[in-house]
Protein backbone atom coordinates (compact mmCIF):
# COMPACT_ATOMS: atom_id res chain seq x y z
CA UNK A 1 0.00 0.00 0.00
CA UNK A 2 1.18 3.77 -0.55
CA UNK A 3 -0.23 6.93 0.02
CA UNK A 4 1.01 9.80 -2.31
CA UNK A 5 1.26 13.17 -1.39
CA UNK A 6 2.29 16.35 -3.60
CA UNK A 7 4.00 13.53 -5.88
CA UNK A 8 5.74 11.78 -3.40
CA UNK A 9 4.90 8.25 -2.35
CA UNK A 10 4.59 6.80 1.25
CA UNK A 11 5.05 3.70 1.50
CA UNK A 12 2.52 2.27 4.38
CA UNK A 13 1.92 -1.69 5.57
CA UNK A 14 -1.28 -3.43 4.33
CA UNK A 15 -3.27 -2.02 7.78
CA UNK A 16 -2.02 1.90 6.65
CA UNK A 17 0.96 2.41 9.21
CA UNK A 18 4.03 4.06 7.15
CA UNK A 19 6.52 1.57 6.96
CA UNK A 20 9.34 4.15 7.36
CA UNK A 21 9.26 6.62 9.88
CA UNK A 22 11.54 9.03 8.06
CA UNK A 23 9.06 9.56 5.24
CA UNK A 24 6.62 11.51 8.13
CA UNK A 25 5.54 14.88 7.37
CA UNK A 26 2.71 17.19 8.96
CA UNK A 27 1.29 16.95 5.37
CA UNK A 28 1.02 12.81 6.09
CA UNK A 29 -0.32 13.14 9.52
CA UNK A 30 -2.85 14.92 8.41
CA UNK A 31 -3.81 13.12 5.07
CA UNK A 32 -4.24 10.03 7.18
CA UNK A 33 -6.34 12.06 9.90
CA UNK A 34 -8.58 13.14 7.27
CA UNK A 35 -8.89 9.14 6.23
CA UNK A 36 -9.68 8.12 10.17
CA UNK A 37 -12.34 11.17 10.05
CA UNK A 38 -10.48 13.10 12.38
CA UNK A 39 -9.48 17.03 11.81
CA UNK A 40 -6.13 17.79 13.83
CA UNK A 41 -6.33 20.40 16.62
CA UNK A 42 -3.38 21.92 18.69
CA UNK A 43 -4.24 19.49 21.53
CA UNK A 44 -4.08 16.51 18.62
CA UNK A 45 -0.68 17.49 17.59
CA UNK A 46 0.69 17.95 21.27
CA UNK A 47 -0.14 13.98 21.24
CA UNK A 48 1.14 13.48 18.40
CA UNK A 49 4.93 14.93 18.94
CA UNK A 50 5.12 13.45 22.45
CA UNK A 51 4.50 10.10 20.47
CA UNK A 52 6.92 10.78 18.08
CA UNK A 53 8.94 11.75 20.67
CA UNK A 54 8.85 8.63 22.72
CA UNK A 55 9.21 6.49 18.99
CA UNK A 56 12.44 8.39 18.96
CA UNK A 57 13.81 6.79 22.30
CA UNK A 58 12.73 3.42 21.80
CA UNK A 59 10.54 3.75 24.32
CA UNK A 60 7.36 1.29 24.59
CA UNK A 61 4.02 3.32 24.60
CA UNK A 62 0.99 2.43 26.44
CA UNK A 63 -2.45 3.94 27.70
CA UNK A 64 -1.79 4.69 31.14
CA UNK A 65 2.00 5.42 30.56
CA UNK A 66 0.56 8.14 28.32
CA UNK A 67 -2.55 9.40 30.79
CA UNK A 68 0.49 9.70 33.52
CA UNK A 69 3.05 11.92 30.98
CA UNK A 70 0.71 15.36 31.67
CA UNK A 71 0.45 15.62 28.09
CA UNK A 72 -3.21 14.08 28.36
CA UNK A 73 -5.50 12.43 30.48
CA UNK A 74 -6.58 9.12 29.30
CA UNK A 75 -10.77 10.79 28.95
CA UNK A 76 -8.84 13.18 26.90
CA UNK A 77 -7.27 10.93 24.69
CA UNK A 78 -10.29 8.96 23.74
CA UNK A 79 -12.17 12.24 22.93
CA UNK A 80 -9.20 13.16 20.76
CA UNK A 81 -9.03 9.56 19.05
CA UNK A 82 -12.24 7.90 19.29
CA UNK A 83 -12.35 4.17 20.25
CA UNK A 84 -8.58 2.92 19.69
CA UNK A 85 -6.50 6.52 20.82
CA UNK A 86 -2.99 4.25 21.13
CA UNK A 87 -3.54 2.36 17.67
CA UNK A 88 -5.15 5.35 15.67
CA UNK A 89 -2.30 8.35 17.11
CA UNK A 90 0.42 6.05 15.93
CA UNK A 91 -0.56 5.74 12.73
CA UNK A 92 -1.04 9.71 12.47
CA UNK A 93 1.99 10.03 14.06
CA UNK A 94 3.53 7.92 11.91
CA UNK A 95 4.74 5.25 14.52
CA UNK A 96 3.88 1.45 14.40
CA UNK A 97 1.10 0.10 16.13
CA UNK A 98 1.40 -1.28 19.29
CA UNK A 99 1.64 -5.07 18.98
CA UNK A 100 3.05 -7.84 21.40
CA UNK A 101 5.79 -9.97 20.95
CA UNK A 102 3.62 -13.05 18.73
CA UNK B 1 37.96 -2.37 48.51
CA UNK B 2 35.33 -1.52 46.06
CA UNK B 3 31.86 -2.29 45.92
CA UNK B 4 29.45 -3.26 43.07
CA UNK B 5 25.89 -3.48 44.63
CA UNK B 6 23.17 -5.25 43.42
CA UNK B 7 19.33 -4.22 44.23
CA UNK B 8 16.73 -7.40 43.60
CA UNK B 9 17.73 -10.93 43.88
CA UNK B 10 15.56 -12.69 41.71
CA UNK B 11 16.30 -13.95 38.38
CA UNK B 12 18.35 -11.00 36.78
CA UNK B 13 19.78 -9.81 39.91
CA UNK B 14 21.12 -14.06 40.85
CA UNK B 15 22.39 -14.27 37.42
CA UNK B 16 24.76 -11.08 37.60
CA UNK B 17 26.11 -12.50 40.90
CA UNK B 18 26.90 -15.58 39.31
CA UNK B 19 28.44 -14.49 36.41
CA UNK B 20 30.44 -11.42 37.87
CA UNK B 21 31.84 -13.46 41.17
CA UNK B 22 34.39 -15.49 39.25
CA UNK B 23 35.67 -12.37 37.29
CA UNK B 24 36.19 -9.63 40.05
CA UNK B 25 38.61 -10.49 42.52
CA UNK B 26 37.65 -11.16 45.74
CA UNK B 27 40.22 -9.06 47.35
CA UNK B 28 39.25 -5.95 45.37
CA UNK B 29 35.72 -6.53 44.72
CA UNK B 30 32.91 -7.10 47.54
CA UNK B 31 29.51 -7.54 46.02
CA UNK B 32 26.43 -6.85 48.32
CA UNK B 33 23.04 -7.60 47.24
CA UNK B 34 19.64 -6.15 48.75
CA UNK B 35 16.47 -8.00 48.46
CA UNK B 36 13.43 -7.98 50.61
CA UNK B 37 11.95 -11.16 49.92
CA UNK B 38 13.02 -14.31 51.71
CA UNK B 39 12.08 -16.88 48.84
CA UNK B 40 13.17 -17.26 45.39
CA UNK B 41 10.38 -17.73 42.88
CA UNK B 42 10.65 -19.84 39.77
CA UNK B 43 8.09 -17.53 37.80
CA UNK B 44 7.38 -19.51 34.75
CA UNK B 45 5.83 -22.22 37.66
CA UNK B 46 3.18 -19.34 38.33
CA UNK B 47 1.41 -20.36 35.07
CA UNK B 48 0.88 -24.11 36.36
CA UNK B 49 0.17 -23.76 39.85
CA UNK B 50 -3.69 -23.34 39.18
CA UNK B 51 -4.33 -26.16 37.33
CA UNK B 52 -2.09 -28.65 39.72
CA UNK B 53 0.39 -29.29 37.33
CA UNK B 54 3.01 -28.23 40.09
CA UNK B 55 3.50 -28.25 43.63
CA UNK B 56 3.53 -24.94 45.62
CA UNK B 57 7.10 -26.96 46.57
CA UNK B 58 8.31 -27.27 43.02
CA UNK B 59 8.04 -23.11 42.47
CA UNK B 60 10.38 -21.92 45.35
CA UNK B 61 13.69 -22.25 47.25
CA UNK B 62 15.31 -20.45 49.43
CA UNK B 63 16.95 -16.77 48.55
CA UNK B 64 20.05 -17.28 48.98
CA UNK B 65 20.59 -21.03 47.59
CA UNK B 66 20.99 -20.06 44.08
CA UNK B 67 23.62 -17.65 44.80
CA UNK B 68 27.17 -17.38 44.70
CA UNK B 69 29.50 -18.23 48.75
CA UNK B 70 31.21 -15.10 48.56
CA UNK B 71 28.40 -12.26 48.31
CA UNK B 72 26.46 -10.61 50.90
CA UNK B 73 22.89 -10.74 50.74
CA UNK B 74 21.30 -8.25 52.74
CA UNK B 75 17.48 -8.62 53.47
CA UNK B 76 16.08 -5.13 53.27
CA UNK B 77 13.86 -2.83 52.00
CA UNK B 78 15.26 -0.36 49.72
CA UNK B 79 13.91 3.47 50.28
CA UNK B 80 16.12 4.84 47.28
CA UNK B 81 18.61 5.27 45.38
CA UNK B 82 20.63 8.54 45.42
CA UNK B 83 22.96 8.53 42.04
CA UNK B 84 24.69 12.26 43.39
CA UNK B 85 26.32 10.67 46.03
CA UNK B 86 26.60 6.99 44.46
CA UNK B 87 24.36 5.26 48.03
CA UNK B 88 21.55 3.21 48.54
CA UNK B 89 19.47 4.32 51.46
CA UNK B 90 17.36 1.33 52.68
CA UNK B 91 14.42 1.81 54.78
CA UNK B 92 15.76 0.80 57.68
CA UNK B 93 18.07 3.80 58.29
CA UNK B 94 21.53 2.20 56.66
CA UNK B 95 23.21 4.13 53.67
CA UNK B 96 25.12 1.61 51.34
CA UNK B 97 27.76 3.96 49.18
CA UNK B 98 28.47 1.97 45.79
CA UNK B 99 30.85 2.05 43.25
CA UNK B 100 28.87 0.00 40.35
CA UNK B 101 25.32 -0.05 40.90
CA UNK B 102 23.05 -2.80 38.80
CA UNK B 103 19.44 -2.19 39.51
CA UNK B 104 17.60 -5.79 39.20
CA UNK B 105 14.42 -5.07 41.08
CA UNK B 106 11.64 -6.43 38.00
CA UNK B 107 7.80 -5.27 37.65
CA UNK B 108 5.28 -6.04 39.64
CA UNK B 109 1.51 -5.76 39.51
CA UNK B 110 -0.43 -2.76 40.04
CA UNK B 111 -3.97 -3.99 40.19
CA UNK B 112 -4.47 -0.65 42.65
CA UNK B 113 -3.97 1.55 39.12
CA UNK B 114 -7.62 -0.12 38.24
CA UNK B 115 -10.77 0.99 39.91
CA UNK B 116 -12.39 -1.78 41.49
CA UNK B 117 -9.83 -4.48 40.41
CA UNK B 118 -8.71 -4.88 44.50
CA UNK B 119 -12.69 -4.41 45.23
CA UNK B 120 -14.91 -6.88 46.85
CA UNK B 121 -14.16 -9.93 44.65
CA UNK B 122 -10.53 -9.97 44.68
CA UNK B 123 -9.35 -13.14 45.17
CA UNK B 124 -12.74 -14.05 45.21
CA UNK B 125 -14.30 -14.32 41.18
CA UNK B 126 -11.24 -11.69 40.39
CA UNK B 127 -7.65 -13.36 40.62
CA UNK B 128 -4.30 -12.64 39.34
CA UNK B 129 -1.51 -15.58 38.60
CA UNK B 130 1.16 -13.02 38.63
CA UNK B 131 2.12 -13.98 42.31
CA UNK B 132 2.17 -16.78 44.25
CA UNK B 133 -0.84 -15.90 46.55
CA UNK B 134 -2.80 -15.13 43.57
CA UNK B 135 -1.64 -18.00 41.36
CA UNK B 136 -2.62 -20.19 45.12
CA UNK B 137 -5.87 -18.82 45.46
CA UNK B 138 -6.37 -18.80 41.64
CA UNK B 139 -5.45 -22.94 41.89
CA UNK B 140 -8.18 -23.42 45.07
CA UNK B 141 -10.90 -21.48 42.94
CA UNK B 142 -10.48 -23.65 39.67
CA UNK B 143 -10.59 -26.97 42.04
CA UNK B 144 -14.10 -25.86 42.93
CA UNK B 145 -15.48 -23.64 40.35
CA UNK B 146 -18.55 -25.06 38.26
CA UNK B 147 -17.80 -22.91 35.52
CA UNK B 148 -19.73 -20.25 33.55
CA UNK B 149 -17.76 -17.40 31.72
CA UNK B 150 -13.98 -17.23 32.32
CA UNK B 151 -12.50 -13.73 31.14
CA UNK B 152 -8.75 -14.35 30.92
CA UNK B 153 -7.81 -10.01 30.26
CA UNK B 154 -4.47 -7.82 30.19
CA UNK B 155 -4.79 -4.65 31.68
CA UNK B 156 -1.97 -2.99 29.84
CA UNK B 157 1.14 -3.38 27.91
CA UNK B 158 3.96 -3.75 29.00
CA UNK B 159 3.67 -6.99 31.02
CA UNK B 160 6.10 -9.86 32.28
CA UNK B 161 5.80 -12.60 29.90
CA UNK B 162 3.53 -10.87 27.47
CA UNK B 163 2.05 -14.54 26.01
CA UNK B 164 1.66 -15.73 29.96
CA UNK B 165 -2.62 -14.70 29.35
CA UNK B 166 -2.85 -16.43 26.06
CA UNK B 167 -0.57 -19.50 27.44
CA UNK B 168 -3.27 -19.33 30.50
CA UNK B 169 -6.75 -19.41 27.76
CA UNK B 170 -5.64 -22.40 26.30
CA UNK B 171 -4.40 -24.35 29.24
CA UNK B 172 -7.60 -23.40 30.77
CA UNK B 173 -9.33 -24.96 27.82
CA UNK B 174 -7.19 -28.37 28.34
CA UNK B 175 -8.06 -28.44 32.40
CA UNK B 176 -12.31 -28.04 31.85
CA UNK B 177 -11.86 -30.37 28.88
CA UNK B 178 -10.01 -33.12 31.10
CA UNK B 179 -12.40 -32.22 33.82
CA UNK B 180 -15.30 -33.22 31.39
CA UNK B 181 -16.60 -29.64 31.74
CA UNK B 182 -15.14 -27.57 29.29
CA UNK B 183 -19.62 -27.45 27.65
CA UNK B 184 -19.51 -25.16 30.58
CA UNK B 185 -17.03 -22.92 30.48
CA UNK B 186 -16.76 -19.80 27.95
CA UNK B 187 -13.28 -18.34 27.67
CA UNK B 188 -13.29 -14.90 26.50
CA UNK B 189 -9.74 -13.49 25.90
CA UNK B 190 -9.31 -9.47 26.61
CA UNK B 191 -6.76 -7.53 25.33
CA UNK B 192 -5.53 -3.92 24.60
CA UNK B 193 -4.14 -4.65 21.60
CA UNK B 194 -5.88 -5.40 18.01
CA UNK B 195 -5.99 -9.05 19.09
CA UNK B 196 -4.23 -12.60 20.42
CA UNK B 197 -1.53 -12.63 17.56
CA UNK B 198 -0.27 -9.05 16.51
CA UNK B 199 2.54 -10.19 14.62
CA UNK B 200 1.96 -11.53 10.58
CA UNK B 201 3.80 -14.19 10.74
CA UNK B 202 2.66 -15.35 14.19
CA UNK B 203 -1.20 -14.52 12.97
CA UNK B 204 -1.08 -16.50 10.29
CA UNK B 205 0.80 -19.77 11.58
CA UNK B 206 -1.65 -19.45 14.93
CA UNK B 207 -4.75 -18.11 15.07
CA UNK B 208 -6.09 -21.64 14.11
CA UNK B 209 -5.46 -22.20 17.72
CA UNK B 210 -8.31 -19.95 18.71
CA UNK B 211 -10.75 -21.39 16.69
CA UNK B 212 -9.41 -25.05 17.86
CA UNK B 213 -9.75 -24.12 21.35
CA UNK B 214 -12.63 -22.15 21.56
CA UNK B 215 -11.07 -18.94 22.70
CA UNK B 216 -12.99 -16.17 22.04
CA UNK B 217 -11.10 -12.32 21.47
CA UNK B 218 -12.12 -9.03 22.89
CA UNK B 219 -9.46 -6.66 21.53
CA UNK B 220 -8.74 -3.11 21.53
CA UNK B 221 -10.09 -3.34 25.11
CA UNK B 222 -8.64 -0.55 27.47
CA UNK B 223 -10.10 -1.00 31.01
CA UNK B 224 -11.52 1.72 32.48
CA UNK B 225 -12.68 0.02 36.02
CA UNK B 226 -14.03 -3.61 37.47
CA UNK B 227 -17.79 -3.38 38.57
CA UNK B 228 -18.00 -5.90 41.38
CA UNK B 229 -21.58 -6.15 41.58
CA UNK B 230 -22.80 -6.42 38.29
CA UNK B 231 -19.75 -8.44 37.11
CA UNK B 232 -18.22 -6.65 34.48
CA UNK B 233 -15.15 -5.18 32.99
CA UNK B 234 -15.49 -1.64 31.42
CA UNK B 235 -13.46 0.18 28.99
CA UNK B 236 -12.46 3.45 28.59
CA UNK B 237 -15.30 3.39 25.54
CA UNK B 238 -17.70 2.60 27.66
CA UNK B 239 -17.13 -1.19 26.08
CA UNK B 240 -18.56 -3.99 29.01
CA UNK B 241 -17.39 -7.54 29.19
CA UNK B 242 -19.28 -9.86 31.36
CA UNK B 243 -17.47 -12.66 33.96
CA UNK B 244 -18.14 -15.01 36.19
CA UNK B 245 -14.65 -15.37 36.58
CA UNK B 246 -12.15 -12.68 35.90
CA UNK B 247 -8.30 -13.73 35.72
CA UNK B 248 -6.48 -10.86 35.16
CA UNK B 249 -3.34 -9.68 34.43
CA UNK B 250 -3.05 -5.97 36.09
CA UNK B 251 -0.80 -3.58 34.94
CA UNK B 252 2.32 -4.04 35.44
CA UNK B 253 5.05 -1.76 37.20
CA UNK B 254 8.69 -0.95 38.30
CA UNK B 255 9.22 -1.25 41.73
CA UNK B 256 8.48 1.61 44.26
CA UNK B 257 11.70 2.29 44.78
CA UNK B 258 12.26 3.90 41.58
CA UNK B 259 9.53 6.38 42.03
CA UNK B 260 11.04 7.18 45.44
CA UNK B 261 14.35 7.65 43.79
CA UNK B 262 12.88 9.72 40.96
CA UNK B 263 15.04 7.48 38.60
CA UNK B 264 12.15 6.04 36.76
CA UNK B 265 9.58 6.48 33.87
CA UNK B 266 5.82 6.72 34.29
CA UNK B 267 5.57 3.11 34.87
CA UNK B 268 8.28 3.19 37.10
CA UNK B 269 10.83 1.55 34.62
CA UNK B 270 14.75 2.28 34.64
CA UNK B 271 15.62 4.80 30.92
CA UNK B 272 17.83 2.32 29.96
CA UNK B 273 20.53 2.21 26.88
CA UNK B 274 18.85 -0.84 24.46
CA UNK B 275 22.40 -1.94 22.94
CA UNK B 276 24.73 -1.62 26.29
CA UNK B 277 22.23 -2.03 29.38
CA UNK B 278 23.83 1.16 31.34
CA UNK B 279 21.18 3.11 32.85
CA UNK B 280 20.50 6.68 31.42
CA UNK B 281 20.31 7.73 34.78
CA UNK B 282 24.30 7.98 35.39
CA UNK B 283 27.40 5.84 34.20
CA UNK B 284 28.35 3.72 36.89
CA UNK B 285 24.20 2.71 37.07
CA UNK B 286 23.17 -0.60 34.88
CA UNK B 287 19.85 -1.91 34.49
CA UNK B 288 18.35 -5.25 33.20
CA UNK B 289 15.84 -7.54 33.53
CA UNK B 290 12.12 -6.79 33.77
CA UNK B 291 13.13 -3.40 35.36
CA UNK B 292 14.22 -1.68 32.43
CA UNK B 293 12.22 0.15 30.02
CA UNK B 294 13.50 -1.66 26.96
CA UNK B 295 11.41 -2.33 23.58
CA UNK B 296 12.34 -6.21 24.31
CA UNK B 297 10.18 -8.96 26.39
CA UNK B 298 10.00 -8.87 29.94
CA UNK B 299 11.08 -12.48 30.27
CA UNK B 300 13.57 -14.55 32.45
CA UNK B 301 15.29 -15.68 28.62
CA UNK B 302 15.58 -11.52 28.03
CA UNK B 303 17.52 -11.39 31.34
CA UNK B 304 19.50 -14.09 30.52
CA UNK B 305 20.90 -12.72 27.32
CA UNK B 306 21.14 -9.32 29.10
CA UNK B 307 23.14 -10.81 31.87
CA UNK B 308 25.95 -12.08 29.36
CA UNK B 309 26.07 -9.47 27.58
CA UNK B 310 26.28 -6.38 31.11
CA UNK B 311 28.31 -8.69 32.42
CA UNK B 312 30.86 -8.19 29.65
CA UNK B 313 30.30 -4.51 29.61
CA UNK B 314 30.71 -4.55 33.21
CA UNK B 315 34.27 -5.36 32.99
CA UNK B 316 35.00 -2.93 29.86
CA UNK B 317 33.53 -0.35 32.36
CA UNK B 318 36.03 -1.47 35.54
CA UNK B 319 38.84 -1.27 32.77
CA UNK B 320 37.75 1.70 31.76
CA UNK B 321 37.26 0.71 27.87
CA UNK B 322 33.98 1.76 25.64
CA UNK B 323 31.12 -0.65 26.29
CA UNK B 324 29.65 -2.60 23.67
CA UNK B 325 26.58 -2.34 21.89
CA UNK B 326 25.74 -5.61 21.53
CA UNK B 327 22.39 -6.59 22.83
CA UNK B 328 19.89 -7.10 20.30
CA UNK B 329 16.57 -7.68 22.69
CA UNK B 330 16.85 -11.83 22.09
CA UNK B 331 13.99 -13.38 23.65
CA UNK B 332 13.27 -17.20 23.28
CA UNK B 333 10.00 -18.54 25.41
CA UNK B 334 7.61 -21.79 24.98
CA UNK B 335 4.39 -21.36 24.74
CA UNK B 336 2.33 -24.22 26.36
CA UNK B 337 -1.10 -24.38 24.11
CA UNK B 338 -2.55 -27.27 26.64
CA UNK B 339 -3.01 -31.08 25.80
CA UNK B 340 1.05 -31.21 26.42
CA UNK B 341 2.14 -29.78 23.82
CA UNK B 342 3.78 -26.25 23.53
CA UNK B 343 5.39 -23.88 21.05
CA UNK B 344 8.73 -22.10 21.10
CA UNK B 345 9.36 -18.35 19.44
CA UNK B 346 12.82 -16.98 19.30
CA UNK B 347 13.07 -13.64 18.11
CA UNK B 348 14.28 -9.80 19.16
CA UNK B 349 14.22 -6.26 18.78
CA UNK B 350 14.00 -6.18 14.36
CA UNK B 351 13.35 -9.99 14.00
CA UNK B 352 9.42 -11.11 14.37
CA UNK B 353 9.50 -15.06 15.72
CA UNK B 354 9.36 -17.30 12.33
CA UNK B 355 9.24 -21.11 12.12
CA UNK B 356 11.77 -23.17 11.90
CA UNK B 357 13.94 -25.16 13.73
CA UNK B 358 15.57 -24.57 17.40
CA UNK B 359 18.60 -24.93 18.65
CA UNK B 360 20.57 -27.20 15.78
CA UNK B 361 20.04 -25.22 12.04
CA UNK B 362 18.15 -28.27 10.42
CA UNK B 363 18.34 -30.58 13.45
CA UNK B 364 16.18 -29.16 16.30
CA UNK B 365 14.62 -30.93 18.24
CA UNK B 366 12.99 -27.81 18.97
CA UNK B 367 10.33 -26.27 16.52
CA UNK B 368 9.71 -22.90 16.46
CA UNK B 369 6.19 -21.32 15.79
CA UNK B 370 4.55 -24.60 16.04
CA UNK B 371 3.09 -26.66 18.18
CA UNK B 372 4.17 -30.14 19.29
CA UNK B 373 4.88 -32.54 21.94
CA UNK B 374 8.51 -32.36 21.90
CA UNK B 375 8.34 -28.39 22.88
CA UNK B 376 6.08 -29.42 26.01
CA UNK B 377 8.79 -31.54 27.47
CA UNK B 378 11.23 -28.74 26.23
CA UNK B 379 9.29 -26.50 28.60
CA UNK B 380 8.84 -28.75 31.45
CA UNK B 381 12.66 -29.89 31.54
CA UNK B 382 13.32 -26.03 31.78
CA UNK B 383 12.62 -25.74 35.36
CA UNK B 384 15.36 -27.75 36.17
CA UNK B 385 17.95 -25.99 33.26
CA UNK B 386 16.47 -22.71 35.38
CA UNK B 387 18.07 -23.68 38.84
CA UNK B 388 20.66 -25.31 37.44
CA UNK B 389 21.91 -23.65 34.99
CA UNK B 390 20.47 -20.66 34.15
CA UNK B 391 20.69 -18.59 37.55
CA UNK B 392 24.18 -19.88 37.92
CA UNK B 393 25.07 -18.21 34.96
CA UNK B 394 26.22 -21.17 33.24
CA UNK B 395 26.35 -21.31 29.62
CA UNK B 396 22.65 -22.88 27.88
CA UNK B 397 24.42 -25.48 25.20
CA UNK B 398 23.88 -23.94 21.63
CA UNK B 399 22.18 -20.98 22.75
CA UNK B 400 24.20 -17.91 22.69
CA UNK B 401 23.19 -14.31 23.46
CA UNK B 402 22.71 -12.66 20.47
CA UNK B 403 19.84 -14.35 17.96
CA UNK B 404 20.86 -16.74 15.53
CA UNK B 405 19.07 -16.18 11.99
CA UNK B 406 20.19 -19.97 10.58
CA UNK B 407 17.28 -22.52 10.93
CA UNK B 408 14.80 -19.66 10.28
CA UNK B 409 12.38 -19.10 7.31
CA UNK B 410 13.25 -16.31 7.23
CA UNK B 411 11.67 -14.96 3.39
CA UNK B 412 10.51 -11.55 2.92
CA UNK B 413 7.17 -10.29 3.02
CA UNK B 414 6.19 -8.55 -0.28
Amino acid sequence: MELVLAGNQIQLNDQGYLTDFSQWTKEVGEAIAQQEGIALTDAHWKVIHYLQDQHKQDIPLSIRKIGKSNVVSIKEFYDLFPTGPLKISSKIAGIPKPASCI
Amino acid sequence: MKRLLILGAGTAGTMMANHLRPKLSVTDWEIVMVDQEETHYYQPGFLFLPFDIYTPEQVKKPIKSPLPRVVTLIQATIDKVVPESNEVWLQNGDHLHYDILIIATGTQIAPDEVEGMMGEGWQKDVFDFYTYEGSLALRDKLRTWNGGKLVVHISEMPIKCPVAPLEFAFLADSFFHHKGMRDHVEITFVTPLEGAFTKPKATEALNYLLEEKGVHIVGDFNIEHVDNEKRVIVDYAGKEVPYDLLVTVPPNMGSDMVERSGIGDEMNFIPTNKATLQSKVKENIFALGDATNLPASKAGSVAHFEAEILTENIMLFIEGQPLKESFDGHANCFIETGHNKALLIDFNYTQEPVEGVFPLPGVGPLSLLKESRVNHLGKMAFRWVYWHMLLKGRPIPFVSANMKEAGKILETIE
